[in-house]
Formats: C-alpha cells, sequence, structure tokens
C-alpha cells in the first residue's frame, strides 16, 4: 500500500525526522489559507502517486500571492499521468545548497534489506542506478539485528556526504531503519534531503509504501488505505478484499489464481485485445464473490465484454458453475457479454449447468480468451 | 523415482485443528500420503480423523519420526510456526500459507542459512509425486505419473499447464510449487538441479511470472549445467510496472526489472523454448519426449 507524501512526512515528523513547515488543502482558497501562514516561498505539491511529478508539472513554488493562486488552480483537478489531483500539500520552500538520497527497500535476490545513499539527490534514483551506479553506496542489513549504527555511518561516508552534516544524514537513516521495521514498510525514501544554507537536513519528500500482507498488525496504517487509494475502483476492491489492478483496455478479466489470471491478460493481448483489468476472485467461487466480482468489472465504463476463467482445483466444477449462475441471475440485465471457461475437478459437468442464456461458453482458455476479444471488438463498434 | 517426497515420507501437520488444515489434511490422507501428526500449541492429545496432535512441532517429529512438515498456519502466526519448524530435524517444511509480511520472511530466510532443513513456499499450493504423496492443497485427481518434472511459481497456472500434458497422455513425476513470495525458501534453481539429478525425470517444465530475477538465474543454471531439456512459460507480460499482480512477489518494478521480456530472452539464450500459452508449452514437452 502506497501512502501519499503528506502521510509519510506526518509519520517522519512524529519520528523526529526534520520536515518543512506543511499543511493539506482540497480547495483554492485553503491553499491561499495555508500560504498566508506558512509564507513564501511556498511549495505546492499534488498528492497523488506518480512519479516524477515535478516534471509533469504537479509541483510549483510560489514566490507571492497570485502564483500561489494560480499554481493551485492549475494543479487542484489537474490531470497527472491518469489521476486526477484531488489533495495538494502546501509546504514551505526550502533554500537548499545540496540534494542527498536515502532510502531503505527489500533486496530480493538477497531476502534482506538495503539500505541506500547518494549525493545525487532530487533527480529519478533509479536512473542513477542505472547510469552511474557507483553513485549510490549500499549497505545490506541483517533483519535480526537491525541495521547498527556503525552500518549508517559506513555507509553515509561511503556515499561521500559533506562530513559537516553526515552525523544528522545517518541519524535520519538509523530512524528510516526504525521505521521500515516498526510500520512493516516495503520501501522507504526521503528524495531529496535538502542540505540548508545554514547546514541543517531537511527530508523535501517522503516515500513509504507499506506491505500489504502486514496491514493487520497496524490498524492506524490500514486507515489510510482507503484515503490513498486513486480510483473509486481500487477503493471498491479493497472493500471486496480483491486483488484488483485496473488496466486501460475494454476486456474485462476475471479468474482464480494469479498466475493463470495474468496468463489469461496475456492471452487477451496475444489475441489482439486490450485487458481492462486483473482481478483474483481467489479459491472456490462462491456466488456471493462471484456477484462481487461482476460487479467489478460491469461498473467499469472501459469494459465492453468479459472472460471468466475457473480452474477448479480442489472446488468443484461443478459447485463453480452453480455460483455463477447464481450471480448471473442476481443481475436484472447483464450489461455485457460473459464467456465463461472452466476447467479441472468436474469441468464437464459444470460447463452443463451453466445457464447459456445468461454467457457463453467454451471450453478451451484459448477459445474462451478468442471469444471475449471478437466480444469485446464488436461491442466497441 | 520422484523428489522430495514419496510413499515413505511422513508428515506432520501445522495447524491441522483449523478450516484448511483439516480439510487439507483429509484431502492428503485421501490420496495416500502417510500423515503421522498434527502440531498445534494448545491441542496436544486431541485427534484428527485419527491422527495425534502435539502441542510442539518437536514433540510430533520425535514421537511420530516425522520428516516433513506442511504449515498452514494464519499469516500473523505462520513465521513463528516455520520458525518453530526449522528447530527441528525436520528434512522439509511446505508453508502453504499466503500473507506472511516480507520482514517476517526475511528473518526466516536468514535462518534457514544456518539450518539444514529445506523450505518449499510460503505462498505455494506444495508439491505432488503423483500416485505417491501430495504435500499441500494441490488437486490430486490432475496428476498423472510419469517422466515430466514441473516447477511453477503459480497454482492454477500449473493445473492449466498439467491439464494440457494429461490430455496429451503425458504424466509428471513430481510437480513443485515454490511459491509466489518475493521471499521463498526454494527457488527455481534448486528445483531444477534436483530434477537433473532424478533418473527418472525427462524433461522439465518451468511456469515464471514476472518479478524478481529467479527466472534469469535458472536460465544461467539451466545454460551451464543442465542436460534435461526444459521448457518455459512467463505469466505477466502485460503487467504495468509498480503493481502487484496478486502474488506479493509478481510486481515489475518501477525501474523496469523484473520484466516477462528479460525472463523469456534469458530462458530462450539458454536454449528454453517459452510459450505463448500454456498449450504451446505442452507442444514443446511432446517434442522433447
Amino acid at each position: 500500500m502506497k501512502l501519499h507524501e503528506y502521510q509519510a512526512k506526518d509519520i517522519f515528523a512524529e519520528a523526529g525526522i526534520p520536515v518543512p513547515e506543511s499543511r493539506l488543502a482540497t480547495s483554492v482558497d485553503e491553499v491561499m489559507e495555508a500560504v498566508e501562514d506558512i509564507g513564501y516561498p511556498a511549495a505546492i505539491k499534488a498528492q497523488v502517486h506518480v512519479g516524477g511529478r515535478g516534471k509533469a508539472g504537479g509541483i510549483k513554488i510560489a514566490t507571492s500571492e497570485d502564483e500561489a493562486r494560480e499554481a493551485a488552480e492549475d494543479i487542484l483537478g489537474m490531470d497527472l499521468k491518469g489521476y486526477t489531483v484531488e489533495k495538494v500539500l502546501v509546504e514551505s520552500g526550502v533554500d537548499f545548497e545540496n540534494e542527498l538520497y536515502v532510502g531503505i527497500t527489500m533486496d530480493r535476490g538477497e531476502g534482506e534489506p538495503v539500505a541506500m545513499v547518494s549525493t545525487e539527490g532530487g533527480v529519478d534514483i533509479e536512473a542513477v542506478a542505472e547510469e552511474t551506479p557507483d553513485a549510490i553506496a549500499r549497505e545490506h542489513i541483517d533483519p535480526a539485528f537491525g541495521l547498527h549504527p556503525y552500518q549508517a555511518r559506513k555507509v553515509v561516508y561511503e556515499a561521500g556526504i559533506p562530513r559537516d552534516v553526515a552525523g544528522d544524514v545517518a541519524s535520519i537513516l538509523s530512524t528510516l531503519y526504525d521505521l521500515y521495521e516498526s510500520k512493516d514498510a516495503a520501501d522507504i525514501e526521503i528524495n531529496p534531503v535538502m542540505i540548508t544554507s545554514d547546514r541543517d537536513v531537511v527530508a523535501a519528500d517522503a516515500v513509504m509504501n507499506i506491505d500489504s500482507d502486514a496491514l493487520f498488525r497496524h490498524p492506524d496504517l490500514a486507515e489510510m488505505e482507503d484515503e490513498a487509494a486513486e480510483d473509486e475502483l481500487e477503493r471498491k476492491a479493497n472493500d471486496y478484499g480483491f486483488d484488483y489492478v485496473r488496466l486501460s483496455g475494454n476486456v474485462g478479466i476475471i479468474g482464480n489464481g494469479a498466475g493463470l489470471v495474468m496468463t489469461t491478460l496475456d492471452l487477451v493481448d496475444h489475441y489482439g485485445g486490450e485487458p481492462a483489468n486483473f482481478l483474483d476472485i481467489g479459491g472456490g467461487a462462491k456466488a456471493e464473490r462471484v456477484t462481487q466480482a461482476l460487479d467489478m468489472v460491469f461498473s467499469d465504463e472501459n469494459v465492453d465484454a468479459v472472460v471468466f476463467n475457473i480452474f477448479g482445483g480442489i472446488t468443484r466444477g461443478d459447485e463453480v458453475a452453480k455460483g455463477i449462475n447464481e450471480a448471473l441471475e442476481s443481475f436484472d440485465e447483464i450489461p455485457k457479454k460473459v464467456v465463461v471457461r472452466l476447467a479441472g475437478t468436474n469441468a464437464k459437468e459444470g460447463m452443463e449447468i451453466l445457464n447459456t442464456d445468461l454467457v457463453e461458453v467454451e471450453e478451451t482458455l484459448e477459445d474462451a480468451v478468442q471469444r471475449a476479444v471478437e466480444n469485446a471488438q464488436e461491442a466497441s463498434q | 523415482m520422484s523428489i522430495l517426497v514419496d510413499d515413505d515420507t511422513r508428515v506432520v501437520v501445522q495447524g491441522i485443528t483449523g478450516g484448511e488444515g483439516r480439510f487439507h489434511t483429509e484431502q492428503m490422507v485421501e490420496y495416500g500420503t502417510n500423515v503421522v501428526a498434527g502440531a498445534v500449541p494448545g491441542k496436544g492429545g486431541e485427534k484428527v480423523n485419527g491422527i495425534p496432535v502435539y502441542d510442539t512441532v518437536n514433540q510430533a517429529v520425535e514421537e511420530e519420526d516425522a520428516d516433513a512438515s506442511v504449515v498452514f498456519v494464519p499469516p500473523a502466526f505462520a513465521g513463528d510456526a516455520v520458525f518453530e519448524a526449522l528447530d527441528t530435524d525436520l528434512d522439509l517444511v511446505v508453508a502453504i500459507t499466503e500473507g506472511i509480511p516480507t520482514q517476517d520472511m526475511a528473518k526466516v530466510n536468514k535462518r534457514l542459512g544456518e539450518v539444514d532443513t529445506r523450505l518449499l513456499g510460503p505462498n505455494c499450493p506444495g508439491l505432488i509425486t503423483p500416485g505417491e504423496a501430495k504435500l499441500g492443497i494441490l488437486p490430486g485427481n490432475i496428476f498423472e505419473a510419469g517422466n515430466v518434472g514441473l516447477v511453477s511459481r503459480s497454482g492454477t497456472l500449473t493445473y492449466q499447464v498439467v491439464s494440457n500434458l494429461t490430455d496429451r497422455g503425458i504424466g509428471q513425476t513430481t510437480a513443485i510449487g515454490i511459491g509466489g513470495d518475493p521471499i521463498i525458501g526454494t527457488s527455481f534453481v534448486d528445483a531444477l538441479e534436483l530434477f537433473e539429478a532424478d533418473e527418472d525425470t525427462d524433461a522439465v517444465v518451468m511456469c515464471g511470472e514476472i518479478g524478481g530475477e529467479d527466472e534469469e538465474q535458472a536460465a544461467k543454471f539451466i545454460a551451464e549445467n543442465m542436460d534435461t531439456p526444459v521448457a518455459g512459460f512467463i505469466a505477466g507480460r502485460t503487467a504495468p510496472p509498480g503493481k502487484r499482480m496478486g502474488h506479493a512477489g509478481a510486481i515489475v518494478s518501477g525501474s523496469g526489472t523484473g520484466t516477462a521480456d528479460s525472463k523469456i530472452s534469458a530462458l530462450n539464450d539458454a536454449g528454453v523454448p517459452v510459450g505463448d500459452t500454456p498449450n504451446e508449452v505442452a507442444e514443446y514437452v511432446e517434442d522433447f519426449l
């Protein structure tokens, strides 16, 4: 789960990491009130989960009331790489001399966290990692011990952080690891850490993604999930407890098991269609779950046709078919054509039970996907 | 022959009194798996379908001479349950549980380096040697004994490929689900190494997916160490970067590592044909045999 900058900054500030003074605003009037308190220069920053907000016009610096108003009007409501900006963070502008990078993430290959520090902050760190990997100092962390203070110092010195602020940066890194561990973060980073003209260090940005699987032990963070969701359908998926990813195509996809659903998406693409979503309904296929899944894809206005692909393992195909029938009968009308393919245990019995007044039935995965792609093409003409 | 499990494997089920544990224990026993004990704290002395339950895994292992465990413990307690299993003389621990926090698994992973026990999973369907034993939740009825080894990060995708193989009359030596989490015990390379050493495995199917670099490492291993032919499949060609596609580990990073393209070309470079559809994978295997 991704937190917004303002949510992460609240957590950072509480842990003692210096952040600029800021206010969250959702309207031009609120922005104007905030800048009046904070003063100029002020940064007005879109709160959406999009990388490279600055380049895309989602961050502006205002040095006067007119500029602040203009920035607020421009950014609030703007479309930033497909996301509508509903909130901005109004923040005191920092007069800085250098920009650094500090972050911690899980190194999958090693199976342990790694701390990263660089003097090349304020730019896309992934580009730095690719072009000049030596510009980033790395230190792996034994999860049983945590980040030893000496490791924090070591990686900071190796990165070539100016000596007069090295202690402060190492201290920020140690606090970041404490947060990474105590909040079950997947990634945590500050890019940039700014060194001010007074040689203070300030977290000018904040990225914090939480391991969704650990939210059960962080009710406070779980509460932020809806607030952090970007999209009505993603919010709905959270409520239903589905693994759901919205995409840009018009073929709605429902299936069971992550690998098989991904494969169904890939086949839609392979046969010339465009997947509208990833939706895994998980084990079994009780009528209620099927109804919820159909509600998800039907309420996506981009969807023109649906493919429903279930491989019954322990769950028997005839039970799945009953669930699908029951679910479809609960809709007054089926708004989009649905192709169903059942495989695995008792698949034949299941296919015979399916109500063909409501759905089209195909025997193989390939045929089902091709038919759904054709249905989508016809419906969109 | 087979790898990791067979007729003789003596199994303890951790979490045998829970809904999932109880149901799948029945399924495993029905399939012929030798389930000798359950382990659930506070339930020692009880029986589930005649199977004795112990308070600790260690008691179960010592009393019943078990050599493998299957973990059906809820995510909040599963990390601890795996640690408990690793603190015994078990040869194999199979963690079915989905949703164990990644940082818990990082600690488990550290421990794995210090013990001889092998971990399979977590977030996996388990493994099956058709006609002999299954440890986990795989539907036994779709598998048939044969000469093809199968290793996969995903459950239902494995079933799909198996059914494509079965349609062609091709059976399996052992099928292993290694799990969809970012940090797992047994990797593709580990499984491939076992299949390469197994005399009865004449071909291997490897089903990977986006995220991480396990498939790239497997490609390198195949090129350098394997004579047994391997056919591959990679799920997630259409996945956008930065989105978790169901499995916690199925994510293309923002910087573009872990893509399907990278895995497919690594496998192709290692001489491994990669199917565009699961059915194509079965065709490649048929050609091998």
